[in-house]
């Protein structure tokens, strides 16, 4: 991968591994070997909302989980929410709600819980000594969770266990694993039964001890290598996500929206997300189908935001389970209690949250609603609504209209990892300045520095597009003449 | 060891049926837990994932049933499987051969593992239903799973 004399390049990493899907990053270097910019491409045709319309409403819930195998129960969720203004029923029955909520905090569990241990632990546990001049150069045959296994069994272990329990949360309250039948317009098709519940309550303890775990490990993690993570693929940026309604909680399932700049300031609060296309326009870019949102009282160029963990956790005014709570606290204290914008912390914050879901998941098992027998409830019909959920990656929002014969006439999807699209650019043209520049070679572990950075951000492309079919992620490199100089793909 | 039906014996079909043929594995899966055989645990899903590894390890015999591109001319073929430390290819899915590694070093248990491919002629349809031709294929397989598990609860 020797770099040509007199031009600038582009190096192009594809596919980008350990991501759900499929893209490209070019990495454009000018002739002093110099990185002047770099984009992360998402080449996959986006057509989902197309093969909505003309469905009827009811089975929009389910159809819509087939964006995506990993995160199926988001799209399901914020789909039901919308679907439950359709019929008048958003104001659902305590068991219909904590039914909802224990599912999604299940996926919530289980999502994150596969990103730290499956996805970006290689990274964690082998990619840097301590030295900045390690990095993330790890050989390429130890990023992989099988590596994880080898060396460090328990950790791998944890990752299993604690990803079945989330899918047995799943499957309790949805009847399947993937792509689950549980929340309907206006409520639920079932509650909890005792013997579900106790399956549950069974391994929670356990649970517990091993999130606990695994925030110590980021936290420590993060704070052991700072200097290292602090500039990494590192911005300020506006966050977005939505809070609880009177309060300003951390809510994953439901609240209003605020977002916040890069120290603190609340550019909107307390908007009601049937009005998010006052709030939030999608400009589009013609190297990618990714369209890059933005807040609309800034425009695109100051607009832009992130999404997800690091955003909710900054963004919320405090978390409302007690562990949860005082992690968050010990995690805001890094930046005396500014918004934290250090890219790499995602993986802490996501690991709060993952403290926070068990938490909920323990007190919603206790909750005798759940195993109440008034699941549905309808009003008013109504021709369009919107749903909102915050997604394990963001914020994800929902928006179709339905006719008078029942069929959907309309649908926007803005899923969480287009929420990140323009960050996810920023992280990577951060992260080619700062190690690529002035390279005469391009190695392995070089490229693996991009796909960090991207990491961080648990991106789903896969939802992102709505593409079907084969996912995966590539890297180019570009000379000044835009001819590809060097090309990768796993 | 075990023996007779006390020999545990887990069956995964996994694929996707709205894919066409690519449904063949939760297709042989649903046919299979049809029959009740005692003994046999059937399990059916979109895609291998990490806590797959789990259930592998409760159970002494472990067949992956998928489709299959390259069964050749024959309908199927059944092939002795080994835990697999290929680190290619890893988003949240993963291979038989991964699950059965994972499956060793996190639970320190080692199934004795085989691969049921059902050879597919239509896998990139966005149809959920099996061609004809898959179909036949099916038939064939299914009844040589039968004589597997069979031969596993009388030779265990």
């Amino acid at each position: 991968m020797t770099p040509r004399e007199s031009k600038t390049r582009t190096i192009t990493i594809e596919p980008l591994t350990r991501v759900e899907g499929h893209g490209k990053v070019s990495i454009h270097m000018n002739q002093q070997h110099e990185v002047e910019y770099a984009r992360l491409h998402i080449v996959e045709f986006r057509g989902f909302e197309r093969f909505i319309v003309g469905r009827p409403y009811w089975e929009i819930p389910v159809i819509v989980q087939r964006l995506c195998g990993i995160c199926p129960v988001s799209h399901h969720l914020a789909a039901a929410k919308a679907m439950d203004r359709i019929v008048g029923g958003e104001m659902l029955t305590p068991t219909a709600e904590k039914m909802r909520r224990l599912m999604h905090y299940g996926q919530i569990f289980q999502s994150h819980a596969l990103h730290f241990f499956h996805l970006s632990s290689p990274d964690l546990l082998f990619g840097t000594d301590g030295t900045a001049a390690s990095g993330f150069e790890a050989p390429v045959e130890k990023r992989h969770v099988l590596a994880v296994a080898a060396e460090h069994p328990e950790l791998a272990t944890q990752a299993v266990m604690m990803r079945r329990f989330g899918q047995e949360v799943i499957f309790a309250t949805a009847g399947k694993k993937i792509h689950g039948t549980g929340a309907i317009p206006g409520g639920v098709n079932k509650n909890l039964s005792i013997a579900e519940r106790d399956r549950l309550l069974a391994e929670i303890d356990q649970m517990l001890v091993w999130t606990r775990g695994a925030l110590g490990i980021a936290q420590s993690y993060t704070m052991d290598h700072l200097v290292e993570l602090i500039p990494f693929g590192s911005f300020d940026s506006n966050h977005l996500s939505i809070v609880r309604a009177d309060d300003g909680a951390l809510d994953l399932y439901d609240g209003v929206l605020r977002a916040i700049d890069k120290d603190g300031h609340r550019i909107v609060d307390g908007i009601d997300y049937q009005r998010y296309l006052e709030v939030v326009n999608e400009e589009v870019r013609p190297w990618s189908y990714m369209k890059f949102p933005f807040l609309k009282s800034l425009g695109p160029e100051h607009g832009w935001y992130r999404v997800g963990p690091l955003a909710r956790v900054n963004n919320c005014t405090f978390i409302p389970t007690d562990e949860a709570e005082a992690a968050r606290k010990e995690f805001m204290a890094l930046t005396k209690g500014r918004p934290n914008n250090i890219t790499m912390c995602y993986h802490w914050a996501r690991m709060i949250e993952l403290l926070h879901a068990i938490e909920v998941i323990r007190d919603l098992l206790h909750d005798p609603d759940l195993q109440g027998a008034d699941l549905v409830v309808q009003g008013p019909r109504r021709e369009e609504a919107v749903g909102v959920i915050e997604a394990p990656r963001g914020t994800l929002f929902h928006h179709y209209r339905v006719d008078a014969n029942d069929a959907v006439t309309m649908c926007n999807l803005i899923v969480s990892t287009t929420n990140n699209n323009e960050p996810m650019n920023r992280a990577v043209t951060k992260v080619a300045k700062d190690h690529f520049s002035g390279k005469a070679e391009i190695t392995e572990g070089l490229m693996n520095y991009i796909e960090v950075a991207v990491r961080a951000y648990d991106p789903c492309l896969s939802c992102a597009t709505h593409a079907q079919g084969r996912l995966s992620l590539e890297v180019q490199l570009v000379d000044a003449a835009g001819e590809v100089v060097a090309f990768r793909k796993a | 060891m075990t023996t007779g039906v006390d020999t545990r014996v887990l069956v995964i079909g996994f694929g996707n049926p709205a894919r066409g043929d690519d449904g063949l594995g939760p297709a042989l899966a649903e046919r299979l837990q049809a029959l009740s055989l005692a003994g046999v645990t059937v399990e059916s899903d979109y895609q291998l994932v990490i806590e797959h590894a789990a259930m592998v390890a409760e159970y002494d015999v472990v067949v992956f049933a998928d489709a299959a591109r390259d069964a050749g001319d024959a309908p199927f073929y059944l092939r002795a499987l080994e835990p697999s430390h290929d680190t290619g290819g890893s988003t949240h899915s993963v291979s038989p051969g991964q699950v059965l590694a994972i499956a060793h070093a996190c639970f320190g248990k080692s199934p004795r593992a085989y691969l049921l491919g059902i050879r597919a002629h239509h896998l990139d349809d966005f149809v959920e239903r099996l061609s004809f031709e898959a179909k036949a294929n099916l038939e064939v397989a299914l009844q040589a799973l039968v004589d597997l598990i069979g031969r596993a609860h009388a030779t265990a």
